[in-house]
């Protein structure tokens, strides 16, 4: 028998950015809702998460979701208490060649009918507007309502939200399996008991290939640890998150300079990771091939020494879009993961969205192109293999 | 067969001489310009102090090290001014410089020292503070003492040693003001008398400085190291019958016994457990210093602070230990007189714990404002705010929510008594409150650093 207590409307499995947003989201639409995560909330993928804000360069089907999520972003003071360090700084991309610039100038062509306006500057107002920039910089898409957030903070924030406003947030619970009991689902899990309620969201990042199996969906998920690091601090001077625009291998560097001065930095090079040990795995060498990239992005970067690099485990999926959405197969059940290292910056528009999805039938905007029926026909082997190492 | 030996202080000049020995040539990596660690540390080339100087009753010891160094070093791959910052499979990343090689190992045994355990107290980042180590340091490289009127303070041998060391190099100390009641030390005599030689050299120096007046005191409480315009000036503690005392004095140098760096260990996925003599968290070592990671040794003060003497037998066992599980032939009696060394070391280190207690408690009662943290400048009441009201069980948690050990020293420093203000505010074990996961670098990386080639 399951206690009471145990009982919800709907179940969550998988504690990060996305499983917490939606329980905070859940609950203003007066759901019962219970977190389960097997660790601490946030600690994976939000983990990981280089803190990026960042709109352009995206798939542009997912603009709407992503707009919707910057809408939240700016608004998360006064829904959760707290900003999670949010700046709406701007956030460019860089170029230093002419191809590049010009994929940008494509790009915000296509972007600026779903509301994405972004700035193409060059020469002296460039230099100007970002002084900081190497003078061998050719050009810069500029976002300038896109920025950052620190990861760290914003999915613990949500779940503290979530049960000041009634959720359950259960953690050190991991999943041993979930199964069908006539309109119910149960969690069984391993320390906390089991869990039933109608409906349940997967939301369990890299491990969401295992449940989605489990339920009879496979997906083309690769676990990979991505490659993050900090500088120890320097004055504040840069304000938007920064990119290097480059389609070369190993290039595309990002870096954002955090108000007490440090500056972050991800991009380049993957490690798999250890989905049953549940660790990332890190290769030192790759902090140290990133460390050009970051120096052509922002030369005075050259003087400051590295303090801190960390991972976490991402799940990737084949087409690099993530699996969102209700089940092909399943009533009641929904997914949400696999957001494939760009998730950060979606995290409460897909709780809203999951939300409303759950609660209305509706999730306010489009997420058919992140359904999971698009794999029901099976897909290629090699498409969850061996990818999205770069 | 390709062996790397990290640090030349005793243990990892031990180790690389009995690898020699055997015929091998290892690679020796040491952080510091010139070998001997910190103990024996020498002075700069163009410094002329004798050894009796400079390293007192330990200078037969470290001159003998010395020496032998000097006769290993045609035989070894010795790479001085060198940092192993990062680990993988297989491989030591080290810097030297700002250029970056990968070195490849088939064995590697760590002797990476230790640093000074530190309990922060009110006004212990001021321009004046120094730990212990770093006020020795001062002495022992340099020849400069860190002000004119220092007060030591803190517990454990070395607060007795830099005293008697400061003031036969003709500075006045003000007091030397130990934490650990007198009563406990008494409790720890017999652990203490499996090293009857070590036990009358530490009671010489307290005999010594009672006899130049100094002020010593023990059972006391620090209360603050107050600042006047940006820089120390006085000491603030209370003394065994709980009355608050005050001295007027332009530094400070203050210690609780040593701290292991395990850093390289951890990135190497070697298992810790919990130590509850030293109240940290330690690399699980077998009697002869096999970590729980094949191909992994740990000798000295990095792998359990025994001191010098016990360092430099656990760096020739732990070679030892690496020859066999490599198939040399090593004497079964050589192992076997090494380990009975040893026996008694750990015998007297339980002592100098019971005597010198880590004074974890007072983490407890530190007020709110007391930086833990002070790279981050993270305070005791931040600690104790991730703990209660943003609900963080333990040490990884608090650094994500409130940063502390997230700075440039990577909680080196402020690691243990972070644990303890955690552990307090949660009304747990020190234990439970964990240890802050290693990550690379080990020490700060310069972003200029560049790999010319990978060693494949």
């Amino acid at each position: 028998m399951t206690p009471e207590a145990n009982r919800a409307d709907v179940l969550i499995i998988g504690g990060g950015l996305m499983g917490a947003a939606t329980a905070f989201f859940l609950r203003r639409h007066g759901l019962s809702a219970i977190l389960i995560e097997r660790d601490l909330v946030g600690q994976a993928a939000t983990n990981a998460s280089f803190g990026n804000i960042r709109r352009q360069g995206r798939f542009l089907p997912q603009l709407p979701l992503a707009n919707r999520s910057r809408a939240l972003w700016g608004q998360l003071g006064a829904l959760l208490g707290e900003d999670a360090e949010f700046l709406a700084s701007g956030h460019i991309r860089v170029a230093f060649e002419e191809a590049e610039a010009a994929k940008l100038e494509a790009y915000a062509a296509q972007a600026r009918p779903y509301g994405l306006e972004l700035e193409m500057i060059r020469g002296p107002a460039m230099r100007e507007r970002f002084p900081f920039l190497s003078p061998a910089a050719l050009m810069v898409s500029h976002s300038p309502q896109d920025g950052h957030a620190n990861p760290r903070l914003a999915a613990p924030a949500f779940a503290r939200a979530a049960r000041r406003a009634g959720a359950r947030v259960v953690e050190r619970a991991p999943v041993l399996g979930i199964t069908r009991d006539g309109v119910d689902f149960v969690v069984e899990t391993r320390g906390a008991g089991s869990f039933r309620a109608p409906v349940v969201q997967v939301s369990a990042g890299a491990w969401g290939r295992a449940f989605a199996r489990e339920l009879g969906e496979d997906v083309p998920l690769t676990a990979r640890s991505p490659q993050m690091g900090v500088t120890e601090p320097m004055p504040y001077r840069i304000p938007p998150v920064m990119g290097l625009a480059s389609s070369r291998p190993g290039e595309g560097v990002y870096l954002r300079q955090v108000k007490r001065g440090n500056i972050v930095f991800g991009g380049g090079r993957r490690c798999p990771a250890d989905l049953e040990g549940q660790r990332a795995l890190l290769d030192p060498a790759n902090t140290l091939r990133q460390l050009p990239f970051l120096a052509q992005l922002l030369p005075p970067m050259a003087r400051l020494r590295v303090i801190r690099t960390w991972s976490g485990v991402e799940g990737y999926i084949g087409d690099d879009l993530p699996v969102m959405g209700a089940s092909a197969r399943l009533p009641g059940l929904f997914y949400a993961f696999g957001f494939c290292g760009h998730g950060f910056q979606l995290g409460p528009g897909v709780g809203a969205s999951m939300a409303d999805l759950i609660a209305t039938g509706d999730a306010g905007v489009p997420l058919e192109p992140f359904s999971i029926a698009r794999f029901a026909g099976g897909f290629p082997a090699a498409m969850a293999e061996g990818a999205h190492l770069e | 067969m390709a062996v790397i030996v990290v640090g030349a202080g005793p243990a990892g000049t031990r180790a690389a001489a009995r690898l020699v020995e055997a015929g091998l040539r290892p690679i020796l990596l040491d952080e510091g310009s010139r070998q001997g660690g910190q103990i024996y540390r020498r002075q700069p080339e163009n410094f002329t102090r004798p050894p009796a100087a400079l390293y007192g009753s330990e200078a037969g010891k470290a001159t003998a090290l010395h020496r032998d160094f000097a006769a290993l070093r045609p035989h070894i791959d010795y790479r001085p001014e060198t940092l192993a910052w990062g680990a993988r499979p297989g491989e030591l990343l080290t810097l030297h410089g700002e250029t970056a090689t990968a070195l490849r190992y088939d064995a590697l045994i760590l002797a990476t020292g230790a640093t000074d355990r530190v309990m922060p107290v009110p006004g212990w980042t001021l321009p004046g503070a120094y730990t212990l180590g770093a006020a020795q340091i001062a002495l022992k490289a340099q020849a400069c003492a860190i002000g004119r009127r220092p007060v030591f303070f803190g517990t454990g041998p070395l607060l007795y040693l830099v005293a008697w060391q400061y003031r036969k190099a003709g500075v006045e100390v003000a007091a030397v003001l130990d934490t650990s009641p007198f009563a406990a030390r008494l409790r720890a005599l017999p652990l203490l008398a499996a090293r009857p030689g070590v036990l009358l050299a530490g009671l010489r120096y307290t005999a010594a400085l009672l006899r130049a007046g100094v002020r010593v005191e023990s059972g006391i409480t620090p209360l603050a190291v107050e600042g006047e315009g940006g820089r120390v000036a006085a000491f603030r503690w209370r003394d065994r019958r709980g009355r608050e005392q005050a001295l007027a004095t332009d530094a400070v140098g203050m210690g609780y016994g040593l701290r292991s760096e395990t850093q390289l260990a951890d990135l190497l996925k070697c298992r810790f457990a919990f130590d509850p003599v030293a109240r940290q968290w330690l690399p699980e070592l077998d009697a002869e210093g096999r970590s729980s990671v094949p191909g992994v040794y740990l000798a000295g003060d990095g792998a359990l602070v025994r001191g010098a003497d016990a360092a430099e037998l656990a760096g020739r066992l732990a070679a030892c230990a690496l020859l066999r599980d490599a198939g040399h032939p090593v004497d079964p009696l050589e192992t076997a007189h090494l380990r009975a060394g040893l026996r008694g070391m750990a015998r007297f280190r339980r002592g100098l714990e019971t005597a010198f207690p880590w004074p974890g408690a007072q983490a407890a009662a530190l007020p709110d404002a007391t930086i833990i943290c002070r790279c981050e400048a993270v305070t005791a009441g931040d600690i104790r705010h991730a703990a209660a009201a943003l609900d963080a069980p333990e040490v990884n948690r608090a650094k994500q929510l409130m940063r502390p050990g997230m700075g440039r020293c990577q909680g080196r420093v402020c690691g243990l008594a972070a644990a303890e203000v955690l552990a307090a505010a949660r009304g747990v074990p020190v234990r439970a409150a964990g240890r802050l996961r290693g990550a690379a670098p080990v020490k700060p990386l310069p972003v200029a650093t560049r790999m010319p080639e990978e060693t494949p």
